[in-house]
């Protein structure tokens, strides 16, 4: 009997032959993502050893700039760690900087069929690398900085076949809306994506799907490798690689079957991502106070694009405040460049540093009481996002894009065709 | 591993944000167990023993990092039992030494209120009230000696990776 990804790389890096769902493994751990929670004053150690530098990496994104001195003090006790182990792959404020996902997709840090770890729950994100990464805890990064391994229950995998092509103004986003509407958690399960509808979705698109399969409660989420994957990490990386697809007699706990042609703009209602999708026609109409475009799963340089297109000539209503939080500063500068940041601005978004921000309450846009949002962002459970009275409605960049104009939800067709 | 106590019963989809809010993250750990539920079920923190028992259902603790089954341990609460937990919230509870069993259907078969047994060593559920018997998902057992040695960082500190705790807080 054959295996899924997940369990083939589980072998080769464990030393088996085979892996089944219910076992225990301990395996090598190729790359530890170190952010600047790693370092939080209320509860860091400090770290005697490390097994191996040069699979560390760290990246302050969470709260960046420092807004406040406890913030400051872990970027601190970060740039402290750096100095003295010698970690040559540090994203400090500036230049590189940027969400610690997005950093790991720009510089292909998560090489297919390897594994990474960050106590960051987004960290499937770099499934769409073909890579297993997954979010851990903070005692677990300390571990594995430490020794070199973890360890992982094999879950079961649930496989998403896609096919055809998402309609104008219909993102990976909605895509994900569905999978989260239709079929809820996945607590306990990896997740593959593949089919022939992959070859469609752009790179950045399908990160929106493997970042966001953390609401899932997904264990890993990985993409099948193609073309498009390589030819992106060949401008990447000159590090050797072996990419993991799964074995033909593979056994899935469910094969479900995507037609992304057939799907339409959806938003989440507040409190709480999976079995909470609907139309955008359905809350079209709703007041918000605040719109977001950000964080590890939207702030691709299409999703700032996006909604550009949704903006162009366009004005923020009056009594919304747009936000827009570039996924690094690498998609900062080249929104710059390509004009989109201009047109952006034009239509009155504020435009942040990348960091977290907004995403998790931390800082730049907390809500208030009794406020209402539509993010595309990670989450909408009560309370993320700032007061727990605030409403946080969550949908695609292009129909955060469309809301902010018009001041109420509303769906991203009227301007996109 | 044997805990006999009352359960506290919460829906599904709990997640990490509810156990312990962003805005307390500044916090001492000590001080942090304050926010816990105070967003869906204010007041609840007063209620809770020493020793109870945290009933949840599908999916508990879906959601961030954070180490939010930390706050449960400080609170008290013996162990969790769920129809089903996220991923990462159990290794949280394994890194904080915080006893944790996936039992399917185990939320049907309570009351809030009524008395549990949770057996670690046999990973069985019971109902003392009712006498109904669940089998849970086995913790492997290099996991239940990670648990009974107290988590990850004593196990550091031990070893002299990590410096020595200077907090009062038990668990790091």
């Amino acid at each position: 009997m054959g295996m899924t990804m997940v369990e083939k790389v589980f072998a080769r890096k464990s030393g088996q032959k085979k892996v089944s769902p219910g076992d225990l493994v301990t395996v090598e751990v190729d790359t530890v993502v170190m952010i600047d929670n790693s370092f939080n004053p209320s509860r860091w150690r400090e770290i005697r050893k490390v097994r191996d530098p040069r699979k560390v990496v760290v990246v302050l994104d969470h709260r960046v700039p420092a807004p406040t001195i406890h913030a400051a003090t872990a970027q601190r006790n970060g740039r402290k760690f750096v100095e003295r182990f010698g970690i040559e792959r540090i994203h400090d404020v500036g230049y590189d900087q940027g969400i610690s996902h997005q950093v790991v997709f720009d510089h292909a840090y998560g090489l297919p069929g390897t594994v990474l770890v960050c106590s960051d729950s987004h960290t499937c994100s770099a499934g769409v690398l073909n890579c297993l990464a997954r979010g851990v805890g903070e005692p677990d990064v300390l571990y594995a900085a430490i020794m070199g391994e973890t360890w992982f229950r094999v879950g079961e995998t649930i496989r998403y076949e896609l096919h055809g092509r998402l309609s104008p103004a219909v993102t990976a986003k909605d895509a994900f809306l569905q999978i989260a509407g239709r079929y809820g958690d996945h607590a306990s399960q990896n997740v593959e994506y593949g089919g022939p509808g992959l070859a469609g979705l752009t790179l950045s698109a399908r990160k929106t799907l493997t970042t966001m399969s953390a609401e899932l409660s997904a264990e890993f989420a990985v993409c099948d490798p193609d073309e498009v994957l390589l030819d992106y990490l060949r401008t990447r990386t000159d590090a050797p690689f072996e990419p993991v697809v799964p074995d033909a007699d593979a056994q899935y706990r469910d094969v479900r079957r995507v037609d992304l042609g057939l799907l339409e703009p959806l938003v989440a209602y507040p409190d709480t991502v999976v079995e909470n999708s609907r139309p955008v026609g359905d809350a079209a109409g709703t007041r918000i106070d605040q719109a977001f475009i950000g964080s590890c799963a939207n702030g691709t340089l299409e999703d700032l694009e996006i909604a550009a297109r949704v903006l162009s000539g366009q004005r923020v209503a009056a009594g919304v405040r747009l936000i827009i939080t570039p996924g690094s500063q690498q998609i900062y500068r080249e929104a710059l460049r390509n004009g989109t940041l201009a047109v952006l601005s034009d239509a009155g978004a504020i435009v942040t540093p990348s960091t977290c921000g907004a995403c998790g309450g931390g800082h730049l846009g907390v809500l208030g009481p009794d406020e209402t949002c539509i993010t595309a962002s990670t989450r909408n459970f009560k309370g993320r996002m700032g007061d727990p009275s605030a409403r946080i409605f969550m949908g695609s960049p292009a129909t955060v894009a469309a809301s902010a104009v018009r001041g109420t939800i509303s769906d991203p067709r009227e301007f996109l065709q | 591993m044997k805990f006999s106590a009352r359960v506290w019963k919460f829906p599904d989809n709990i997640n990490t944000d509810l156990i312990m809010p962003s805005a307390c993250f500044h916090l001492a750990a000590e001080e942090q167990v304050r926010f816990v539920f105070q967003a869906n079920r204010p007041g609840w923190i007063d209620e809770v023993r020493p020793g109870d028992i945290l009933l949840g259902g599908r999916n508990f603790g879906m959601g961030s990092s954070r180490p939010a089954a930390r706050s449960l341990k400080n609170l008290g609460l013996s162990c969790l039992i769920a129809h089903s937990i996220n991923g990462l919230f159990f290794r949280n509870c394994v890194n904080f030494a915080f006893p944790a069993m996936e039992c399917p259907d185990v939320h049907d078969a309570f009351q809030e209120g009524q008395h549990a047994e949770v057996d670690f060593d046999r990973s069985v559920v019971r109902n003392l009230d009712t006498g109904v018997e669940l089998q849970g998902r086995p913790m492997p057992p290099k996991l239940m000696d990670l648990v009974r040695a107290g988590g990850i960082y004593p196990l550091l500190e031990r070893n002299g990776y990590i410096a020595p705790s200077k907090s009062v807080n038990p668990v790091g």
